[in-house]
């Protein structure tokens, strides 16, 4: 989720009354102040116009916006929430959710759910069963992103080569980038980088493996590995840069200067492929190949109310508010993220004309939730370390997934332990 | 002064009691001076060091609340292979950083040389980098080491080397940031170094120039062995700040670097433990041994010094 960090860190606006003090739940007038936790001050425009409209609806219930730069915004919260000081309403990811269910500090929401039929099954499913945990759904998704294959036109013109679609698979792919691949002009056919959400996870399910299921490790998987092998052969061939050489100019930034032909990447990116020029103008997206089966990765964002909160009833309207189409409308305009709810999304896809964003959209039928657990980090962060030679062409990758895997299931093990 | 007449009992005890109080009051107006420190070390650094012993004994749960789990966080440390690899990595960074000193101490008695010109602007150019912010220093030096279009890789491509990328390379990237951290941790001895050569009467190198003894020899039989124990002071300084190293490293990695298991440091690795993975309690074991570990080398370096170190 290295986009998070790169927005979070680029634009890092200043903390807003983090620190507020909790005495504002009924006011002189009897009305209720929310505060509203993010991080991306992106989309803080969007979030405004939605509150604009909630509020309106709700005259007594106002909400304040406090955004956490996402480089402490994690830090932040869990010690605020401590000191009992945490947002009432929040936004959540995959990879913390079920370590903040798993504590109860989230307030469950099945209850309001079903006596206010909100319209949960207007959200796609695999995003909805993130935000679930044993059976009780904590929070509900506001929007998402999938990853798709961006190419450069110009590039796959000169090598007079057919622009991907629908139709292309893993070893279409590999043709392509052994063609696009001129080392006197550094081009690289493809970035087979390093990345958990946007390269291993893709590759790992398109090879019909996977990264976690019922509590176990996919990694060790023949079929997982074949994925991975996928991207580092990329590597040994040369179609693509090795690892240590994308740790400092990243796979996105070599699309950007066309060093690189075709590249996944999210779709929460559009807006900055559209800043550039070249891509703007000669940019391409296309759904992922196809590997032993179609895949790619969904991730979205949640809200979630504390169970600390002390004004839970006015939080839920809120929440419920979020959910519905409404809002989806609103955040769709403008423009930072697709909104999760069906057919609201139709906003987003006119505001950059030149990119077909719809395969984004259309990918949600086959696309894989990211894989969390309990205490994702811990074996999230096994990954890098582990893989990183074969990333680079040095040393086999079966041998590092299996260790991976093995390493990923002591810690799984540990976390169901504690 | 008394208005009433006094006794001279009562002026026998007035001057007795003269005495004490003296110096007692002496020493409260001492314990007074050193109390603003005092407190500040007691809130920030006794309490959180009691604080973390005792949370080294606990599994600490993320949203606060913990459970005495006895020693199980330090079979955990001693068992776990990248403690093992970071504390590697960061005794090597502290074999690196030392290396700095011997370049700060042939620098600062080159500036120390009568007649030179312009000694404060070299002094602040050295010094500059120190009060640089690390995070600073690591773009810029990440900047310079970038494979593709590093002035490093061009300026040694020119003489025919091949490129490479310093901090991704795992047989590379441990030099590389060492070096960042002796440039940025230079100008700092140096200050130290020089003061302490100003210390140095100069009447000694007169007469070892009476008696014929050239510059190499001066440096040798009077600079060093009158400068141990500034020496001795900046090797102990140097030796703890390279075993706590972190920052520079963390910004220089980045989280898809290959090489991030050869350069990470015991603390980067706490830093982790503690707020990424949510092992507070095993984060302050480690924290623990680290300084007892720190407390031990620098017990070592201080029965050393006797060998070395001259007090004139």
């Amino acid at each position: 989720m290295r986009r998070r960090t790169l927005l979070g860190g680029a634009l890092a606006a200043p903390m807003l009354a983090a620190c507020s003090g909790g005495g504002g739940g009924a006011d002189g007038g009897g009305g209720t102040t929310l505060s509203y936790g993010m991080w991306d001050p992106a989309q803080v425009p969007g979030m405004e116009k939605i509150i604009a409209a909630f509020e309106k609806e709700h005259p007594r219930i106002s909400v304040r916006i406090e955004l956490t730069p996402w480089a402490s915004y994690w830090t932040t919260l869990k010690t605020s929430m401590r000191g009992g000081t945490a947002p009432d309403v929040f936004w959540m990811n995959a990879v913390n959710f079920q370590l903040y269910a798993a504590n109860g500090v989230l307030e469950p929401l099945s209850g309001h759910i079903k006596a206010d039929a909100t319209p949960v099954d207007r959200h796609p499913d695999a995003l909805v069963k993130l935000y679930a945990y044993r059976g009780t759904q904590y929070g509900l998704p506001k929007d998402f992103d999938t990853i798709g294959l961006w190419y450069n036109k110009a590039l796959f013109d000169k090598a007079g080569i057919p622009y991907p679609d629908q139709t292309w698979t893993w070893d279409d792919v590999r043709d392509a980038a052994a063609e696009l691949t001129d080392p006197r002009q550094r081009v690289h056919g493809f970035a087979a980088e390093m990345h958990r959400q946007f390269k291993i996870y893709p590759a790992i399910c398109g090879a019909g493996g996977h990264v976690l299921e019922d509590g176990r490790s996919g990694f060790g998987d023949e079929r997982s590995i074949d994925g991975l092998r996928f991207l580092t052969d990329m590597v040994d061939r040369g179609w693509s840069p090795p690892q240590s050489a994308m740790v400092e100019s990243i796979g996105r930034v070599r699309y950007w200067s066309e060093k690189v032909a075709m590249n996944y990447d999210v779709s929460a990116v559009s807006g900055q492929m559209y800043a550039v020029p070249a891509i703007k103008d000669h940019g391409g997206i296309a759904v992922l190949p196809r590997g032993r089966r179609r895949a790619t990765i969904i991730h979205g964002l949640a809200n979630v109310i504390s169970a600390k909160s002390r004004r839970k009833e006015a939080a839920w309207k809120f929440v419920h508010f979020m959910a519905g189409r409404e809002a989806a409308e609103i955040q769709a305009k403008a423009g930072a993220t697709i909104s999760s709810y069906q057919g609201t999304q139709d906003a987003w896809l006119t505001s950059m004309p030149e990119f077909d964003l719809k395969h984004f959209i259309e990918m949600q039928e086959y696309a894989v939730p990211y894989p969390s657990s309990e205490n994702t980090p811990v074996w999230e962060n096994l990954q890098y370390p582990l893989l990183g030679a074969a990333f680079s062409g040095k040393g086999g990758i079966e041998s590092a997934a299996r260790t991976l895997g093995e390493q990923m299931d002591r810690a799984l093990k540990e976390e169901r332990a504690s | 002064m008394s208005v009433f007449p006094a006794t001279a009992a009562a002026k026998a005890r007035e001057r007795r009691g003269a005495a004490a109080p003296a110096t007692s009051r002496g020493q409260r107006a001492a314990y007074l001076f050193i109390a603003p420190l005092g407190l500040g070390f007691a809130v920030f650094y006794f309490w959180p060091l009691l604080q973390t012993f005792y949370f080294s004994f606990t599994e600490f749960g993320a949203f606060g609340g913990h459970t005495f789990i006895g020693t199980d966080n330090y079979v955990r440390v001693v068992r776990d292979v990248t403690v093992w690899q970071a504390l590697g990595n960061t005794l090597i960074y502290s074999l690196i950083g030392l290396t700095g000193l011997p370049v700060a101490i042939v620098v600062a008695a080159l500036l120390n040389r009568r007649g030179l010109r312009g000694v404060a602007v070299y002094r602040a150019l050295y010094f500059v980098p120190f009060v640089t912010l690390p995070v600073a220093v690591g773009l810029v030096w990440n900047w310079l080491y970038n494979g593709d279009f590093g002035l490093l890789n061009e300026v040694l491509n020119r003489f025919g080397a091949e490129r490479r990328y310093w901090v991704s390379d795992p047989s590379t990237a441990v030099f590389a940031i060492g070096m960042v951290m002796v440039w940025s941790t230079t100008g700092y001895y140096l200050i130290i170094f020089m003061a302490g050569i100003k210390g140095i009467p100069r009447d000694y190198y007169e007469a070892a120039e009476l008696d014929g003894a050239g510059a190499l020899r001066r440096f040798f039989t009077i600079t060093l062995p009158l400068l141990s124990p500034t020496i001795f002071f900046a090797s102990v300084i140097c030796m703890i700040n390279s075993l706590q190293t972190f920052d520079l490293i963390y910004i220089m990695m980045g989280e898809t670097n290959p090489a991030i298991g050869d350069t990470q440091s015991v603390v980067g690795l706490f830093y982790k433990w503690a707020f990424v993975e949510n092992a507070q309690g095993a984060a302050a074991a480690l924290a623990f041994l680290l300084m007892l570990l720190i407390a031990a080398l620098t017990y070592l370096q201080f029965r050393l010094q006797k060998r070395w170190v001259h007090y004139a």
